[in-house]
This record gives C-alpha cells, structure tokens and sequence, in this order.
C-alpha cells in the first residue's frame, strides 16, 4: 500500500470555502437562484395509524395562487424500490402521524401554506402504538443491525460466570429518541425538462449526491444520466442527509406534473420531528463480573431498542461494547419492538452513541463496587488482540488517551469517595469514560485527476457536510502530487463528477481520500511531475489488503467535570477533556473543530436531548428547537480536545482514521460518571435527570 | 392574487421598494424577493438565530419580523457588513478562530457578535453580568450568554466564542 509522506497534510490549512461561509454566500439547497420557483406545502397525517378515507382539495384550489395539488389518487406512480419510507402519495394507507397525504403547489409560500392548510382529510383511524415499552408482545431479535454487524454474539457461558463471578453488577440504561436536528432543514429544489424529455435537475442538501441520484432514478424509473443531483453546500447532517426522504419523493413528485418550472420546498422544523429519522430509544441490560482484582470474567450487554413497524432499523447499540474490554465469558444481543413512528435512521455514532453510555457508567459502578480506581479498571481489561475476532489492532491506544487525559484533567488529585467536595452550593465531580469508532473504508468511488492552466483540478463527488471534506482533500491531493496547495482546486458535491461515497460512518476522508492518492499515484506514473496541459488520469477507490486481517478502530478517553446545584439539582459541565488516538491528524484546527463538536453532542445528549411522544396521537410533543434542546453557547464552558501521536500505516495511505463522531462517544457516561462522583446518586436513564 | 403592500427596504446599502403580501417575513423578503440568501432559515420560528440581521443596527430576527413592518428600515445581513471584497473584522475572526463547520448558522452568528459588541460598548448588561453600575467587560462568560440565542448544531462554540473574544481585545 501507498504511504504518503505528509508536508501539507499535518498542518491547519484554513477552509477553502471559509469566506464565503462567514458572508452567506457559500449557496445551500435553498440558496439556489432559479426562475420563478414554485412552492410546495405539504399536507400531514394526523393520525399515528389508518387510512385517509376523504380529500378534500376545493377550498385550496380557489385560493389565488395555487397552481396544482396532489393526493394519492393523482400523483406520479413511483415505482416500488423496496423502501416503504419512499412510497409516497402511492396509495391512502397511514403508517405514522405526519406522513404526506397530499400537497399545495403555489407561486408563494405563503400562499401554499395558507392553502394546504384548507385542504379537508378524513381518516378510518386504526389502533396504534407509539410509546416504547421495553416488555412489548411484539419485542423480537433484531434480523439486521444497521451496521451490518452480527445482532448477537456469545463466547462461552456469560450467565454462569457472572453467577460465579467475585464482584458483580447489573444495572438497566436507558437513552430516549433524539433527533438530529441539522441547522439547515432537509430541502429539495427540483426541475424537469420541459421538453419532453425524461430528465430533472435537483438541488438537494444530501451527505451523499450519488445515492441520492440512484435513489430518484430508481423511484422514477430513470436512467442514472437523467438525474442530476448536486450539493455544493450542505448545513449538517448527522446522519438524516445519509439517505433520502419522503420530502425530497414529495418535491420531485410535484415537479413532475409541472414539467419547465422548478419546485422549491425546505422542510419545516416540525417536519424534521416527523419525516426525516430519528436516533431510536433504547433499553440496554448490563451485567459485568469480575474478580476482585478487577478482572473481568464475564459481561452481558441485552439491548431492546424501537424501531418502525413500517421499516425495521436495528441500532446497533452493543457491537461496539464487543471491541472494548478483554473477558472470556461474553454476550452482546439485540431485539427490537415496532411502533407506529417514521423510521430511526443512522444518527452520529448510531448504536456506540448510546451503547456507550450504558458500557461506560456500567464500568464505572464496577469500579466503585471493587474500590478500584475507574482508569485502573480498565487499563486492567485491555485486550491483547481484539476479543472476539481474535485478530490484533492495526493500532490501539485507548491506555495511552486514558494515561494522558488523567495528566492534564489532574485525575490524580480526584477524592475517591464521591459526595466529597461542595463550592458555593455546587457539588464537583469528576468522570471518565472510554471510546471507540471503527475506522471504515468504503469502496465505490472514483476520483479523476486533470492538469490544466497550471493547476490540477481534482474531481470526486464527495460532500462537504462542515467536516471539512474541500479542504482535508485538497491537502491529501496537494502530498498525493507533490505540488503545495494552491495548485489544486477540488471539485466536489455534484453528480456531474465521478462517483463519490457518502459522507457517514466517519468514511469520507478515508474513502475519497484513499481514491484520490491511488489516482495521484496513476497521474504521475503516467505524466510525471511536469504534465502537460489536459493530462488526466483516474482511478477507483483501492481495496485495503488488510482488511479483515487486522482490527481497525479510533480510540479515546472523555473526562468530565460536572457540578450538580445542592438545592435545584441543576446540572452543569464546566469542564471537558477527550483525548484522541486516531492515527494522523491532517489538519489539526480542523480535526480539534470536530473533536470538540462531537463532545458538545455528548454534552447535549447527557443534559438535554430528548423527544417526548404522545403516545395518543403519536406526535412528538417537544418538535421544535424551543421544546428539543440542544446545547447552546452557554452550555459550553472550558472544553479542549487533543490527540496522542498515532501512524498507523495499515488503515490507508494517509494513516488517518475517521474522527466525525468518536468526539459523542462516551461523553455522556463521562458526565453521568461524574455526576454520581459529585453527588453519589447514580442516574441511569438520559437527559440526565438527578431527581427523576 | 393577495393583497400586497408597497414597502421600502434599504439592504446592505441598496435601497429597493417592494410590494409584499403583509404576511411576507423580512426573511423570506430579503431571500425570495430581492435573493439575499445570507440570512438562512433554520426554525422560522425565532429559535435558533440562523437569520440574525441588523435592522437599523441591531440585531433581529428577520424570520420573526415582517416585512411591512419595518418599511423604511436599514437592513444589514453577513454579506453586507464590510465593503465587496474585504472582511468584517468579526467575520475575520471566525476565519482565524476556525469558528463554523457547516457554514449555515454562520452568517447569523457573525450578525449577532457585531450586535453584541454594540451591546456592551453602550453598557447594556446581560442575565451573568454581576455588577450592573461599571462598563461592561466582554469577558468569555459574557458572550457566551450573549449569544445563546445563536444555535450552531456543529457546536463551533469553543471557537466562536473565542473568535469574538480575540476581536474585544483587539479594540
């Protein structure tokens, strides 16, 4: 495999698109200038369950300014491509409160607003259930994690040594749904020809451009040149932009019966609560045995979690509870209960986001239980080599962040006793916590380099969702090419260039960037170092040969200060600490930015985030960002982010892993950790509650 | 069609009369009608301050204003606080301080430190500031609270807050 040497990568190159992001002129989905727009409002489901049995669209179609509606009974057929979320306006059945029964097309969005909200529905209203309970009839094995991982595992007999075992605990966790909650709303802009012709045009604020082309082509019955999707800015993801939704199927549906105009059409806020995923609840049931030295003989981590009855998504909660901890008695299992909600979807470290937290405080109580200093005990449990697979890490330094992180957050002069130390009516306490995000490569891209006025243009279509993409591949290109960076100008966001993958599961920078090095190494084998004008040469992503041969993974250590109000039991978290082992930094300002970013969302998701369901009318009460907290600027107080020297020549030619979401792993065990040190009441169940 | 209402905007220095139907926010004037999409849309409801801009020099939020309403009005967005081609020196910051990831509160975030700076330099307090009789000292606690109202889910926070601190002590 290809190492690179690192002159650019390694430094904190500045955002390439930076000055346009600070003015507003870097354009978003909504941002596009097209001609006279028309505007789309949706009509929702208020029923969780049932079918839609009247429509009504007179009164809206008198109101000046409509220019068309659909129902079920008028829209585009689509064809069937085997993901139910998709299928919209197709046929009268309802699967869960605020799904798309119908739709107002005007000249202004005030208009269609005005007018979908005339639009009479009737339903025959069905039986549902909405509300999680974790001893459901209809609770079953998960059949498919989301991550494609084993939905069980077992190694030996884990029920009788936890019987057997010295010290032992069991303890129940539990998560609620959150929801991403991207800055910028899901939103489509979508043009057909006029002509005839079986093409259209989307703008669309996707993690994935091509994804997002195969999917409309497929619903369409297009072919992959008759769809153009492009994304040049994107404002956040997390996750919902991973995959398309019903929104963007309703858009594309309404454009389609006004060939030659453009239909716009951003989601509400309330739609992001009802249409475009969600992280789903979980119950996990940990057991941890040991000795009394603090070796562990034997765990079990059970996890039930929700999902969709129309669309089965299996968070896969405990398969990175398998990569952590050494025992020879060991279980990870999962099942599931459907409710009557749109389907969960990937959401920043789905399953190790809250699998995690319940890990992590599970080993906190073990350490409590045997007296043993919370780092000791899992410095003691490190694994030689991965403990189920068996095969060794490419790289692994989870001792390492846990022995650094402990230096700089003073972890030394930590009272062992919880409940110790009360200033000005706050109880202080410090927690830690362990992380780990595989480090994933995916296949399927294809970069094309090509040498014109002096510059190498490098195309791929890769999507910057803030992580930094433009600029990191503009670095790894500029050391790929031996050239500094201002003479390379990467393309990215765009069907319109060769084929990228998506921008989830911490991939992008590995994915893009390997492809990137294997055509810079083809460019130049073929042009050398002084091409000539219009030289190009291209290449796929490459295979890893080590794949499967070695265990691949970030690691990382999370330290929390938390004071808890003696009176009110208010929480706060003045201080946060990560320590990351996650192979080559390739730009430091850029990496801390995501570290620190990922941590708040551990923050967020210990304090605040939660999404309360009615379960009568199966609505998610809180949906909006006045109702759905998330961590806001006065809930960051001192917080850094730093990572120990790692190269690990295995993973790709850069010797990077993927840093997007290991930031949100274990943070919030850290902070439920060090809100039991400072008040010793141990709080088992997120947003941490103190008196709940 | 509905009922419009002539009104008269100057934005980032340019003077425009429209006609607006009276329902019509300052937001989606400033972004459908006259296509200054600096100002973004993140909640419309007033929540999270994607669409901060200055009105007559203080900050606002333009998805919570309506257009009719501030007929006359100076409107200044992101794009408008410093000549073509060069930087607002909060927007500066945000570059150096590498203080925004996607981008997309970014512009409001950058409208609101000009407001808070204004703020404290004419002495208003905030809900931390203990002594409300000296001049206001913009220490990190103080913007920090000053601009919650600022939501940025990428959470640049860190970042943010030390982007307008270094412009406080450059002053």
């Amino acid at each position: 495999m290809t190492v690179l040497d690192a002159r650019v990568m390694g430094t904190s190159v500045r955002r390439v698109e930076g000055p346009d992001k600070v003015t507003g002129t870097a354009r978003y989905a909504a941002d596009q200038p097209v001609d006279a727009p028309l505007h789309l409002h949706p009509v929702q489901a208020t029923v969780a369950r049932g079918r839609v049995t009247g429509l009504d669209t007179a009164p809206a179609r008198a109101v000046p300014g409509v220019v068309g509606n659909l129902t079920p009974d008028d829209a585009p057929r689509l064809a069937d491509v085997g993901d139910p979320e998709l299928v919209v306006l197709q046929d009268h059945e309802v699967h869960h409160r605020g799904q798309y029964v119908a739709a107002v097309l005007a000249e202004t969005p005030e208009v269609a607003r005005e007018a979908a909200g005339l639009v009479v529905v009737t339903y025959e209203d069905l039986p549902q259930t909405t509300a999680f309970d974790e001893h459901s009839p209809e609770r079953h094995p998960a059949a498919v994690l989301a991550n494609y991982a084993p939905p069980t595992s077992e190694i030996g007999d884990p029920d009788a040594a936890l019987d057997a075992a010295a010290v032992t605990v069991r303890a129940t966790y539990s998560t609620p749904v959150q929801h991403h909650s991207p800055m910028e709303p899901h939103t489509t802009i979508a043009a057909w020809d006029d002509d005839g012709a079986e093409h259209v045009v989307l703008y669309e604020s996707s993690q994935g451009v091509a994804g997002a082309r195969d999917t409309v082509a497929a619903l369409f019955g297009l072919g992959e040149d008759d769809v153009e999707v492009a994304s040049p800015h994107v404002g956040g993801g997390f996750g919902t932009k991973g995959a398309l939704h019903a929104g963007t199927v309703l858009t594309v549906l309404a454009a389609r019966t006004v060939p030659g105009r453009a239909v716009k059409r951003a989601l509400s806020r309330r739609e992001m609560f009802e249409t475009v995923g969600h992280r789903p609840a979980t119950v996990q049931h940990l057991a941890l045995g040991a000795s009394a030295d603090g070796r562990l003989d034997a765990f079990t981590h059970d996890v039930v979690s929700s999902t969709a009855r129309m669309e089965e998504f299996g968070e896969p909660t405990a398969t990175g509870t398998r990569a952590m901890y050494a025992a020879p008695h060991r279980r990870t299992s999962h099942q599931l209960v459907p409710l009557d909600v749109d389907p969960p979807t990937y959401m920043r470290a789905p399953g190790e986001a809250p699998g995690s937290f319940g890990l992590e405080c599970a080993m906190d109580e073990l350490a409590v239980e045997l007296g043993i200093d919370p780092i000791e005990l899992r410095v003691r449990n490190e694994p030689e080599v991965h403990p189920e697979s068996g095969v060794p890490f490419s790289t692994r330094n989870l001792v390492a962040c846990l022995r650094r992180g402990a230096e700089r957050f003073g972890w030394s002069s930590r009272p062992a006793e919880p409940r110790a130390r009360l200033v000005d009516g706050w109880w202080h306490g410090t927690g830690v916590a362990a992380a780990m995000f595989p480090a994933i490569r995916f296949p399927g891209s294809t970069a094309v380099i090509r040498f014109r006025h002096g510059r190498y243009e490098v195309e791929i279509g890769a999507t910057d969702i803030g992580q930094g993409a433009r600029t990191v591949l503009t670095q790894i290109a500029a050391d790929a090419l031996g050239v500094p960076v201002d003479r390379i100008a990467v393309a990215i966001g765009d069907t319109a260039l060769p084929q990228g993958t998506v921008a989830g599961g911490s991939s992008g920078t590995a994915s893009w960037g390997s492809t990137i090095t294997e055509a810079a190494d083809r460019f130049r084998d073929k042009w050398g170092d002084d091409p000539e004008e219009g030289a190009e040469a291209d290449a796929a992503t490459p295979d890893n040969p080590w794949a499967g041969e070695l265990s691949m993974a970030a690691y990382g250590a999370q330290f929390a200060e938390v004071a808890v109000h003696a009176d009110t039991g208010e929480i706060r978290v003045p201080r946060l600490l990560g320590v990351y082992a996650a192979g080559r930094i390739l730009n430091p300002t850029l990496a801390r930015s995501q570290f620190l970013g990922g941590m708040v969302w551990g923050l967020s998701m210990a304090l605040h985030e939660q999404s309360i369901v009615d379960p009568r009318f199966g609505h998610v009460i809180n949906h909006d960002l006045a109702g759905y907290h998330i961590a806001a600027h006065a809930d960051v107080r001192e917080m850094e982010a730093e990572w120990i020297e790692e190269y690990d020549p295995y993973v790709n030619p850069m010797g990077s892993k993927g840093i997007g979401e290991i930031g949100i792993v274990g943070t919030a065990a850290a902070i439920a950790n060090a809100a039991y040190h400072a008040t010793g009441a141990r709080v088992r169940s997120l947003p941490l509650d103190l008196f709940g | 069609m509905t009922t419009t209402i002539p009104t008269g905007l100057t934005v980032d220095g340019r003077h425009h009369d429209l006609d607006v139907d009276p329902r019509t926010t300052l937001l989606d004037a400033l972004r459908e009608q006259l296509g200054n999409t600096s100002p973004k849309k993140g909640c419309d409801h007033g929540q999270c301050g994607a669409c901060t801009v200055l009105v007559d020099g203080r900050r606002v939020l333009a998805c919570l204003t309506l257009a009719v309403a501030k007929d006359g009005a100076e409107i200044t967005t992101a794009d408008g606080l410093a000549p073509d081609g060069e930087l607002h020196p909060v927007a500066e910051a945000f570059l150096v301080h590498d203080a925004y990831q996607c981008g997309f509160c970014t512009p409001g975030q950058v409208c609101s430190a000009v407001g808070v700076l204004d703020e404290a330099a004419r002495g208003g307090p905030s809900a931390v500031t203990d002594d409300l009789t000296g001049p206001t000292v913009l220490d990190r606690a103080e913007i920090a609270e000053r601009m919650s109202g600022n939501l940025c889910r990428c959470a640049a926070y860190t970042n943010i807050v030390s982007a307008v601190e270094s412009v406080v002590t450059d002053r």
